[in-house]
């Protein structure tokens, strides 16, 4: 089984999104994680970039496979996990932790509606 | 065959450190026999069944008129009369129709039986150093052709074992690079066989490996994969497949091999490996030399046993040497690599 925190707030492409007033932390979940195998790169946009939301902003790399990443919202780059340049395989270990890939400042005030919470996630990733 | 059982890398470095077990089913099962099959294979295929002695296998290509690669396989010398060819799961309706009608064209008054028993067979590919050591657990009698024990069998020999009452083929053959073995016998023996053998190997690392697995183990020798490398526009010279194409006989394509071969291929598939930290090079992406577009990637991955990328490559003659420095566009990124020999990962 997943592990699916209750604290977060979910994409149907499998982001996670954390929100700390007014900073939003955004990773892959431990499901997407687990389907993706083996992550061997991680591709983070550029801090300040201006990210639409819905827009492809990163790519995560297994063994298996390239996997688009997009932004669950519109808003601006401040930060990036450089510590998965060196080491993609933390989104495997610890996929809502040590394994977060940007964080964003967000162009207007998050609608949680248009996210899912944790247990929409949970029934999203059982039906697939 | 799923694509994974516990994660593709920590299958991958199973079957490079202990053993590997891989169920390959979806393979084609042709059986040839009748007292012209030698010479109708060495008509129809690039090598020579002929000169295999009963017991010996090797790989050979199905060619069409223009020598583009029809399917790739693996030929088994059973019996005098008798070959067992293994065949691409994807290839095996196309494959059969071409020898069907090879043999109209060529065996009228010739006798030789063409049979698909892919529906009948199962296949189990046990592969890995650690091997060895346990297989001859699966039986009691000795080999039919000449072995005592599976474990005897030297590279490209096969032997028949009785298993569950039933005549399994053993041959030492594989995609993987390590010592291995393949096995080969009907649907009904081989769900036992596979147990057997996991149990066999409790105490020598044996884990079951998936597809992804499979396909990173064989990038790493630089074996082709039909469909990626392979296909009916591409010739086994293009290929870097000529060691197992004798020119020196009458065969199905010959003709157009031996002009490619006089005037010379202009494009050769070579293995690569990234020179420094990069994304995967996949299948599809463009390779470069300076500015100029010389090919593109028909395979990659990152080697779970180097940790670096690594693929196989089309570059275009005069590009096409081991050494040359190329550099693979990734996302519009170039990032550099070497044309290297195969296999890419050597022990």
């Amino acid at each position: 089984m997943s592990n699916i925190p209750e604290e977060l707030k979910y994409t149907k492409s499998h982001e996670w999104v954390r929100v700390d007033n007014d900073m939003v932390t955004i990773g892959i979940t431990d499901h997407a994680q687990g389907e993706l195998t083996d992550i061997v790169y991680v591709e983070l946009p550029e801090v300040g970039r201006k990210l639409a939301k819905g827009e492809q902003c990163a790519v995560v790399e297994s063994v298996k496979t390239a996997s688009d990443i997009y932004a669950p919202l519109e808003g601006e780059v401040l930060e990036i996990n450089t510590a998965l340049e060196s080491a993609p395989e933390l989104v495997n270990e610890d996929s809502y932790e040590r394994g977060w890939f940007f964080r964003i400042k967000p162009a207007e005030s998050l609608d949680p509606s248009t996210l899912l919470d944790s247990s929409s996630y949970a029934a999203e990733i059982k039906e697939a | 065959m799923p694509v994974q059982y516990k994660g593709i890398v920590a299958e991958h470095l199973s079957v490079r450190s202990g053993a590997g077990i891989f169920d390959i089913s979806h393979m084609g099962e042709i059986m040839l026999s009748g007292a012209h099959a030698a010479d109708f294979l060495d008509m129809a295929l690039t090598n020579q069944a002929s000169s295999l002695s009963v017991g010996e296998a090797h790989y050979s290509l199905m060619c069409n008129s223009q020598g583009g690669i029809i399917d790739d396989l693996y030929v088994y010398r059973i019996a005098q009369e008798v070959f067992l060819t293994i065949v691409n799961a994807s290839r095996i309706e196309d494959d059969l129709s071409h020898l069907r009608n090879l043999i109209v064209e060529w065996g009228k008054d010739r006798v030789v039986n063409v049979i698909d028993e892919s529906a009948k067979l199962s296949a189990i590919a046990l592969q890995g150093p650690e091997a060895v050591r346990f297989i001859d657990g699966l039986f009691d009698m000795k080999g039919l052709i000449r072995v005592n024990m599976p474990s005897q069998l030297a590279k490209n020999q096969i032997d028949v074992f009785l298993f569950n009452e039933c005549n399994v083929y053993a041959a030492c053959t594989g995609y993987t690079g390590e010592h291995g073995f393949e096995l080969v016998g009907p649907n009904e023996a081989m769900v036992d066989l596979w147990n057997r053998l996991a149990e066999l190997g409790v105490d020598y690392g044996l884990a079951p490996a998936g597809l992804g697995a499979r396909d990173t183990l064989r990038m790493e020798m630089g074996y082709p994969l039909y469909g990626n490398e392979l296909n009916e526009t591409v010739t086994p010279l293009e290929s870097g497949l000529k060691y197992f194409v004798k020119l020196d006989k009458p065969f199905h394509g010959r003709d157009r091999l031996i002009s490619m071969n006089e005037n010379g291929v202009k494009r050769r598939n070579l293995a690569f490996q990234m020179s420094s930290k990069s994304p995967p090079p996949r299948g599809g992406y463009s390779v470069f030399v300076k500015d100029e577009q010389v090919g593109v990637v028909t395979s990659g991955t990152q080697s779970p046993s180097l940790g670096t990328g690594i693929g196989m490559a089309f570059i275009e003659v005069p590009h096409a040497n081991i050494g040359t420095n190329i550099e693979v566009e990734i996302r519009g990124r170039r990032f550099p690599a070497e044309l290297t020999k195969k296999p890419i990962y050597k022990k």
